[in-house]
C-alpha cells in the first residue's frame, strides 16, 4: 500500500513538474518583457546559465523558443514570415522562427519573449554565430562568441594534464575572463565569486543527477523514453542550469527513476524494442514521430540529443567550488567539447552502449534544417553498421518545417526496420 | 492445398498474387490503382482468384503490402513494400544481395542477406525524380505511350544530358531539347541514363553487392534495364514477374503464417 502511494506520487513526477517549470519560465520572461528589459540570448550548446545568473540576467534559449512553435503546431505561421521577409526555405527553421518572433515583438506562444540584452555563444554550431549578428543588426546588441576548441579527430580527445587540454584549458579561460565585464556592463551588477561558486554547485548536483537519470535507462524495461520523456527533462536542464530549482528538479527526477527501476515501472507496458536515437527530434509530429517506434514496443533508450543538447552536461562534470572560475574554464571546455563530439564523433559511444542498454537497433535522424549535425551521420551509421553489426534505420525530416515531413514516408520506413527487427529476433531466438 | 495472396496497391497500380504451399504462382493479376484504393485491392484480389480457378475461402492467407496497404480491408495483416520486394527477389533469384524496385513514385535500393532479410533499405525521399513517374513525365512531354520510351530509347546514340533533378521541370527540359533540335531516341536515352544514375546513387548508398535483381513496373523496359546494368557495370536479374515482386512478397509472408500455424507442437509441451 505504501508502494502505491509513493507511485502515485513519483511515476510522471518529472514530466508533471517539468512542464510546470517550463510554464513559469516563460512567465517570468513575459514578465521581464513588459516591464521593457532585456534577457541574455543563449543556446544550448554552451549556456553559460551557470555565469550569467550571477548577474540577475534572465535567460532566454531561442532554440527552445523556436521548437515550442513548431510542438504547438504553429511554427508554419513563423516560418513563412520571414521566409516572407526574406529568408530562403533553406535556412535553418530555428533561425527564421526567431526571426519571426523578433519581428512579432516576442509574440510567442508561451507569452513575450524578452529582447536580447546580451547574446553568448559558442562556435558549437556555426549558425550561432551568424544567429547572433541577426540580433546585433536588430538591436545593436552585444554579442559574445566564446571559441571552445574542438576535437580534432575521432579519438584524439585530450583531457586535463595533457599539454594541448592545458593550452586549451587557457585560451577559454581568458575568454572568460573577457566575457565578465561585459555582463557587469549589460547587467550593472558586479561580479561576485561566492554568486558563482553557488551557481556552480547547483550545476554540479544537476550534471551528476542527469548523469545517473541516463545510465539508469539500462533498467529493463526503460524508464523513460529518451525522445520524448527525455526532451522534457532537458529542456529544464538547460532552462534551469545553475538554479536551484533545476537542481532540486534532477534530484527529484533521479529518485523519480530509482524508484522505477526498483518496482520495474516501464515508459512502455509491453516493450519490445530497445533503440538509440541519434540527431535532432522532429517536433512538427513531436508526439506522433515516437508514437511510430512505440506502436512497435519500440522504445528510446538512449539518444545522442540528450547529450549535445545539454551542452555534454551528460558527462556528469563536477566543478571545483574552490577554484571557481578554473574550474569553470574546464568544465565548459570539457563538456561543450564533449557535446561537439555527440555530434560528430558519437560512433564509438554508441557501440559501447549496445551492450549495457540492450540496444535492438540505432535510428539516425538527419534533419533539413540543422548541417553540423546531419551531414556526417551517414558516415557514422556506416562506420557503427561496419563496427558493431547493429540494424539501423535512416530516416530523414526537419525539426521545424512541417513541408518536409512526410509522415506517410517515415511510417513506411519505420516499418520495415521493425519488419527487419522483427525476422532478427525470430532467427536469434531459433539459432541463438 | 493451401493457398496464400499477396496484394500491393500501389500508386498507380494495384497487383496481386497467389501461390500455392509449394510456393508456385497459381494466379496474378494487375488493375490500375485509381482514386478507390479498396475497391483496387478487391478488384485485384478477385481477378487473381478467377483467373486461378479459386474460390475466396480457399486462400487461407491474405497480405496487404504497398503505399495502400491498410485499405487491403479483406487481408489478415500488412507487410512494407520494402521487405516484400526483397522477399520476393529473393525468392525469384536466391543469390541475390542487393534489389532496386522502381516503381510509379519511388525507388528503392534493398540490401539483403543470404538468409532474405533486410540489411539496409533507401528511397528516394519527397521527390518522384528517378521514378517511374520521372519516364511519365517525358512521355507526356513527347507524347509517346509509356510502353514504347524503351524501345524508342535503345534507337538513340547520343544521349542528351538530363541535368533536372525535378520531374516537373524534367518536362519542360525535354521540350527544350526537342525545341533544339534534338532527336527524340536521344532525348529518351538522355532520360533512361537520369534515372539509372539516380538509381545507382541510392544503391551506393546501401552497398551495392551482386547479384542484384531489379523489381517493379519499370523493370519491364528494356532501355532501363540496360542504362541501369551500364550504371552499375553488372548484369542485372530480371523476372517475368518483376512487376509481381511485391505482390509475391506478401504471398510468400503469407505461407510462412500458414505453415507456422500448422507447426506440430514440440513433444516436450505436448502434455495432452
Amino acid at each position: 500500500m505504501d508502494d502505491l502511494k509513493d507511485d502515485e506520487t513519483i511515476v510522471g513526477r518529472g514530466n508533471k513538474d517539468g512542464a510546470h517549470l517550463f510554464r513559469t519560465w516563460f512567465e517570468g520572461l513575459t514578465e521581464v518583457a513588459e516591464q521593457g528589459r532585456g534577457a541574455a540570448y543563449v543556446f544550448v550548446m554552451g549556456s553559460m546559465c551557470e555565469l550569467l545568473r550571477v548577474f540577475d540576467l534572465p535567460v532566454v534559449f531561442p532554440e527552445i523558443n523556436s521548437l515550442q512553435t513548431a510542438v504547438r503546431r504553429v511554427a508554419h505561421e513563423y516560418l513563412s514570415e520571414a521566409e516572407d521577409y526574406g529568408y530562403s526555405p533553406d535556412i535553418c527553421g530555428y533561425v527564421k522562427a526567431d526571426v519571426a518572433v523578433q519581428l512579432r515583438g516576442g509574440e510567442h506562444p508561451m507569452g513575450r519573449i524578452p529582447k536580447p540584452a546580451v547574446a553568448v555563444y559558442t562556435n558549437a554550431c556555426n549558425t550561432y554565430i551568424k544567429w547572433a549578428e541577426i540580433w546585433e543588426r536588430m538591436y545593436d546588441a552585444p554579442s559574445f562568441a566564446l571559441d571552445v576548441p574542438g576535437t580534432r579527430a575521432d579519438g584524439m580527445q585530450t583531457w586535463p594534464g595533457d599539454p594541448d587540454f592545458e593550452n586549451d584549458r587557457k585560451y577559454v579561460a581568458a575568454q572568460i575572463g573577457e566575457l565578465i565585464p561585459i555582463l557587469e556592463k549589460v547587467s550593472g551588477v558586479k561580479f561576485d565569486i561566492d554568486r558563482l561558486r553557488e551557481s556552480l554547485r547547483n550545476v554540479n548536483v544537476m550534471n551528476k543527477a542527469w548523469a545517473r537519470v541516463l545510465e539508469l535507462n539500462q533498467s529493463i524495461p526503460s524508464l523513460f523514453n529518451a525522445l520524448s520523456d527525455g526532451t522534457i527533462y532537458l529542456g529544464v536542464s538547460n532552462g534551469f542550469r545553475g538554479s536551484e530549482e533545476g537542481a532540486r528538479y534532477f534530484t527529484d527526477l533521479v529518485e523519480e527513476m530509482e524508484y522505477k527501476s526498483a518496482h520495474g515501472i516501464g515508459t512502455l507496458t509491453d516493450e519490445q524494442y530497445r533503440l538509440l536515437f541519434v540527431g535532432v527530434p522532429c517536433y512538427p509530429i513531436f508526439r506522433r514521430f515516437t508514437e511510430l517506434f512505440t506502436e512497435w514496443g519500440g522504445t528510446f533508450v538512449g539518444s545522442t540529443y540528450l547529450w549535445f543538447a545539454s551542452g555534454g552536461s551528460n558527462l556528469g562534470f563536477q566543478y571545483d567550488l574552490d577554484n571557481p572560475l578554473e574550474s569553470l574554464a574546464e568544465g565548459f571546455l570539457v563538456s561543450v567539447r564533449d557535446a561537439m563530439d555527440s555530434m560528430f564523433f558519437q560512433t564509438n559511444m554508441l557501440a559501447e552502449m549496445i551492450e549495457p542498454y540492450g540496444v535492438d537497433g540505432v535510428v539516425y535522424h538527419p534533419i533539413k534544417s540543422c548541417r553540423t549535425v546531419s551531414t556526417g551521420l551517414a558516415d557514422n551509421r556506416r562506420a557503427l553498421m561496419e563496427a558493431t553489426n547493429i540494424p539501423s534505420l535512416f530516416i530523414e525530416s526537419d525539426l521545424m518545417d512541417r513541408r518536409v515531413v512526410s509522415e506517410a514516408q517515415l511510417k513506411n520506413r519505420v516499418d520495415a526496420f521493425f519488419e527487419g527487427l522483427a525476422t532478427r529476433k525470430q532467427r536469434v531466438a531459433i539459432n541463438p | 492445398m493451401a493457398y496464400a495472396a499477396g496484394v500491393d496497391v500501389g500508386s498507380t497500380q494495384t497487383k496481386a498474387m497467389i501461390i500455392n504451399e509449394g510456393r508456385e504462382i497459381v494466379a496474378r493479376a494487375l488493375t490500375e490503382t485509381g482514386a478507390n484504393v479498396i475497391r483496387a485491392a478487391e478488384n485485384a484480389f478477385a481477378e487473381a482468384l478467377r483467373t486461378g480457378d479459386l474460390r475466396e475461402e480457399e486462400v487461407e492467407y491474405v497480405i496487404g503490402t504497398g503505399y495502400g496497404r491498410y485499405k487491403v480491408t479483406f487481408g489478415n495483416t500488412q507487410v512494407t513494400e520494402i521487405s516484400c520486394h526483397g522477399r520476393g527477389a529473393v525468392h525469384m533469384f536466391p543469390n541475390t544481395r542487393t534489389v532496386v524496385d522502381m516503381g510509379g513514385q519511388d525507388t528503392k535500393a534493398i540490401r539483403v542477406s543470404p538468409v532474405g532479410e533486410i540489411v539496409d533499405f533507401c528511397m528516394n525521399d519527397k521527390c518522384a525524380a528517378g521514378t517511374g513517374r520521372f519516364l511519365g513525365a517525358a512521355s507526356n512531354a513527347l507524347d509517346i505511350p509509356i510502353d514504347e520510351l524503351g524501345p524508342t530509347a535503345l534507337r538513340g546514340e547520343r544521349a542528351v544530358q538530363i541535368s533536372t533533378t525535378c520531374t516537373v521541370f524534367a518536362e519542360s527540359e525535354v521540350l527544350s531539347w526537342l525545341g533544339k533540335g534534338k532527336k527524340i531516341e536521344d532525348i529518351l536515352l538522355g532520360v533512361h541514363r537520369s534515372i539509372a544514375t539516380r538509381s545507382a546513387g541510392l544503391l551506393r548508398r546501401v552497398g551495392v553487392e551482386e547479384e542484384v535483381t531489379f523489381t517493379g513496373g519499370v523493370a519491364k523496359n528494356l532501355a532501363m534495364i540496360e542504362t541501369l546494368n551500364e550504371r552499375l557495370g553488372l548484369k542485372v536479374n530480371v523476372s517475368e514477374d518483376s512487376h509481381f515482386m511485391g505482390a509475391l512478397g506478401a504471398a510468400l509472408f503469407g505461407l510462412d503464417h500458414i505453415l507456422a500455424s500448422r507447426a506440430p507442437v514440440p513433444a516436450s509441451e505436448d502434455r495432452s
